[in-house]
């Protein structure tokens, strides 16, 4: 016993001891902490990474031939890894000139024939994001032909119709128009993948960083790449831990371990705001929430029944309470900080002219609805919101909440009455969601085309399909801003959608970091211009 | 007429040991692979029959028939069900789980890496529960009725009901934010990541063997607290059990007949009473142990602590069936190895068992 009360208190000494002499200091001048939840990242490889995690590490990775500038991001896509580039008449064709004395990390030469690999790659291999550039005509038969080597640092792409230039130059800002070393890929193929194996967790880059390790649900550690062209970034080195929770990542940062925490909560962005040291950022993000109604429903498809729906949703007491901090009131497809935004809100809670539209549609007694749902809170909070507005004109609302795979499920089979959902854009031009919320060029089952938001709803827009392909042709960029603007307008008043928020993320900073921009709308974070 | 037979000792056939050792390790063998191949089996069925779209968390809501069907059939989704599940366990017999949806990694490269973490934190955290509980238990049991049996009772009781999650966050408000005692959430702080080279993937080891003592001491002042925490749980469970255990032994013949040959009362109470639970506490330390290396979820996800219940959580989450598969063999091995180990120390223990 004497042994054991004496082994027992050695013991609790070395822990307090230990304990008492941890050392806590904040950062390092040169290197950036940030706890964000990067679950999410399940692949490396640019042509095949769609997440957002995977996007903030693509792009301080990755150089692009085009690409916006953090600093002002309102500029659009800026010269990158192509220094300039020329339009054939029949606006098919661009050739790009690259950026002379550009190198990968590796070491090896920044050319022509890499950008031909790269895109040449993500259309052969046909993984999700490969849309982006197959929408332009290009396919695993046709990339050697329509992807051109001219010499050492030009080359040409060339689209099976005309498209708008800022169209195609918007879409190669995406993560899948990252550039690759195609020496180094090549040299880790496997049975033709085209080294997407070896990418998904090594990177071929010539960004402003190179990855020095990637540990799932873990971390990622980025070393400044000291030959940047741009310029080598002041933060030597960025850690990004992945910290689910907001409160822990509140702690981190108030402790000074972090200096960006991009996950906390509106009650603990509230808790946090008056501390010491520490800013709170607000950016407005690319993901939509709406409601959407099937047009097969007869009383859905009822255009007064339509307008008055949106008239009996509560934008601004959703906003106030539960989506406080988080969303903000949006009603229009495009998102704000997106080439042809609008801000217009023509819709506002209004039960009294939500009743008398029904009496005019002859459902003045009102009618019986179903919202699925997944299982999201914010999700069903809004559900849970808008049945109890509904019923203020006598519409019996019955919410069916289920997960991802059961909702979604009948929302692609158009199955549904009501759906509330959220939608993110999948690359930073306009037509990413003017292509899915103003466009089905054919509403019949047999079609399948359940990418599109439109036909999921069975909406029949042959005009307005008409008019977001014409502005998806438009070579004048404030010309094609317009277009959208009126596209936007008309499906505010005629749609089946009724758009409510805009997502807003708040990011908690301790206040010696400088520069930092998380992308806004349209694209990931840039690290290079980060400050201490 | 009745008639006897008799069985002269010298003439029993007796079984070479040979023979019986070889039986015995055939027999836990053929234990460990039926119930291996039954828990993939209900663990496969469970997997597939959930209603989580593993196609839709590679591909997401967006995409188009064309490649949601691509990814269907890349993952053999379109095979039938037995078909799909044999094709696994073939695999599985060849050390391959296949690889996860979400780290684009081997699955038994993911479980290398997240199993000891997890190993680590339930090794602490039971040495830390088995020292404090036991010792609990048996005061509480000598002193039954007196203030620290009640006290014990509060301890085990609070133990039980509060939420880990609760409890968690705010032993890192206290001990973290307000005082600095401990190190934050994660495995170290970020300025010694990677610093002592991974031979066992448990930090206090590894850096011991690296005789690096500020990276020890960084690992100690972080994982003391998730470690406390699971030590918490698992004393109010090992102090009960102690106590319980010791009370129907304090209650014997035998132990009034020591007090009667004048032993001491240390000696009464820690040798001959502890000695004789020490049997069924083995098999609750060994129970309590299994459960902590499960992993647990809230705990891990409120330290940041990248071990194998986050992972399996967040798998199953994604229906990412690989790494669920392969993180359930894990944890079956560990409970089956742990039985059997507690099998082991029983016939060293208690002759009866022999």
């Amino acid at each position: 016993m004497k042994h054991f009360k004496r082994v027992l208190l050695a013991g609790l000494a070395c822990a307090i001891v230990t304990i008492a002499n941890t050392s806590f200091a904040a950062t390092p001048s040169d290197m950036l902490v940030i706890a964000n939840r990067i679950d999410d990242i399940t692949t490396l490889d640019p042509a095949q990474s769609f997440e957002f995690a995977g996007s903030d590490l693509s792009r301080n990775v990755y150089g692009k031939l085009v690409n916006f500038d953090p600093n002002d991001l309102s500029k659009g896509y800026q010269p990158d890894l192509a220094a300039s580039w020329t339009v054939s008449e029949d606006g098919k064709t661009i050739t790009f000139k690259m950026r002379d004395g550009v190198k990968f990390h590796s070491g090896n030469p920044v050319t022509a024939a890499d950008a031909v690999y790269s895109l040449q790659r993500a259309v052969k291999l046909n993984k999700t994001p490969s849309f982006i550039l197959t929408q332009f005509g290009f396919s695993a038969d046709n990339a050697d032909q329509t992807i051109k080597l001219i010499d050492d640092m030009s080359f040409s792409i060339t689209t099976d119709e005309k498209y708008a230039t800022s169209f195609v130059l918007n879409c190669l800002t995406s993560t899948i128009g990252g550039i690759v070393d195609s020496k180094t890929v090549m040299g880790h193929e496997k049975d033709g993948d085209f080294g997407n194996d070896w990418l998904k967790t090594n990177t071929a880059g010539s960004g402003a960083y190179t990855l020095v390790n990637w540990k799932p649900n873990e971390s990622y550690t980025l070393n400044a790449n000291e030959d940047f062209y741009a310029g080598a970034p002041q933060m030597k080195r960025v850690i990004v831990r992945h910290i689910q929770e907001s409160a822990t990542q509140r702690l981190l940062l108030e402790k000074g371990d972090i200096d960006l925490a991009r996950n906390l909560n509106p009650d603990d962005v509230a808790g946090i705001s008056s501390a010491d040291g520490i800013e709170i950022d607000s950016e407005l993000r690319g993901r939509l929430m709406y409601i959407s109604m099937n047009q097969k429903d007869p009383n859905l498809s009822n255009p007064k029944v339509i307008e008055a729906l949106k008239y009996l949703i509560d934008y601004k007491g959703m906003q106030d309470s539960f989506l406080n901090g988080q969303y903000t009131i949006h009603q229009a497809f495009l998102p704000r900080t997106y080439l042809g935004e609008i801000e217009d809100q023509p819709y506002s809670f209004n039960p009294d002219k939500a009743k008398a539209l029904l009496k005019e549609a002859g459902l003045e007694g009102g009618f019986e609805l179903k919202i699925n749902v997944r299982e999201a809170q914010e999700r069903i909070e809004i559900a849970q919101s808008i049945q109890n507005t509904f019923g203020k004109a006598n519409i019996k609302v019955s919410i069916e909440v289920g997960t991802g795979k059961q909702t979604l499920s009948k929302y692609r089979a158009r199955e549904h009455q009501i759906y509330v959902g959220a939608w993110g854009p999948d690359y930073p031009d306009p037509n990413t969601n003017a292509a899915t919320f103003a466009a089905n060029p054919d509403n019949t089952d047999e079609a399948k085309a359940t990418g599109l938001l439109a036909w999921r709803n069975a909406w029949h827009l042959p005009e307005m399909s008409k008019a977001t392909k014409a502005a998806v042709q438009e070579g004048d960029r404030d010309k094609r801003a317009a277009m959208y603007e009126a596209i936007q307008r008309e499906h505010q008043q005629r749609s089946p959608f009724a758009v409510m928020f805009q997502k807003i993320e708040q990011t908690g900073r301790r206040d010696n970091v400088n520069g930092v921009n998380l992308g806004g709308a349209i694209t990931a974070v840039s690290y290079w211009p980060i400050t201490k | 007429m009745a008639t006897t037979t008799t069985i002269e000792p010298g003439k029993r056939r007796r079984k070479p040991p040979l023979f019986s050792w070889i039986k015995g390790i055939s027999q836990v063998l053929f234990t460990v692979l039926v119930t291996m191949v039954g828990l993939l089996f209900v663990t496969f069925i469970i997997g597939r029959v959930m209603p989580i779209d593993p196609v839709l968390s590679i591909v997401g809501e967006s995409a188009t028939n064309d490649v949601y069907e691509a990814a269907y059939r890349e993952l053999g989704l379109d095979k039938p069900l037995f078909m799909q599940f044999l094709i696994f366990l073939g695999d599985v017999f060849r050390g391959d789980f296949g690889e996860s949806l979400l780290t684009a990694r081997p699955v038994s490269e993911d479980l290398i890496r997240v199993f000891p973490a997890t190993l680590e934190l339930a090794t602490v955290g039971t040495i830390i529960g088995v020292l404090l509980g036991v010792p609990l238990g048996v005061i509480a049991a000598v002193k039954q009725g007196s203030w620290i049996d009640h006290l014990a009772r509060v301890v085990a009781l609070i133990g039980y009901s509060m939420p880990v999650f609760w409890i968690g966050l705010i032993g890192l408000l206290v001990f973290y934010g307000m005082l600095g005692w401990v190190g934050g959430p994660g495995r170290l702080d970020i300025f010694y990541v990677d610093v002592v080279p991974s031979v066992t993937g448990m930090i206090l080891v590894d850096s011991l063997l690296a005789g690096d003592m500020v990276v020890f001491k960084n690992a100690v002042s972080h994982i003391i607290l998730p470690a406390g925490l699971l030590a918490y749980y698992s004393l109010a469970y090992i102090s009960r059990m102690t106590r319980s255990f010791m009370l129907e032994q304090l209650d014997q013949e035998y132990i009034t007949t020591a007090r009667v040959k004048g032993l001491s009362e240390n000696a009464v109470i820690w040798r001959h009473a502890l000695g004789n639970v020490k049997v069924p506490l083995i098999t609750v330390i060994a129970l309590s142990y299994a459960g902590l290396l499960e992993g647990s979820v809230l705990t891990e996800t409120i330290f940041a602590w990248p071990g194998i219940g986050l992972y399996i959580t967040t798998a199953l989450l994604s229906a990412d069936m690989n790494a669920v598969l392969g993180g359930t063999v894990v944890v079956g091995l560990v409970f089956v190895c742990l039985n059997i180990f507690s099998d082991l120390l029983y016939k060293i223990f208690d002759p009866r068992a022999k």
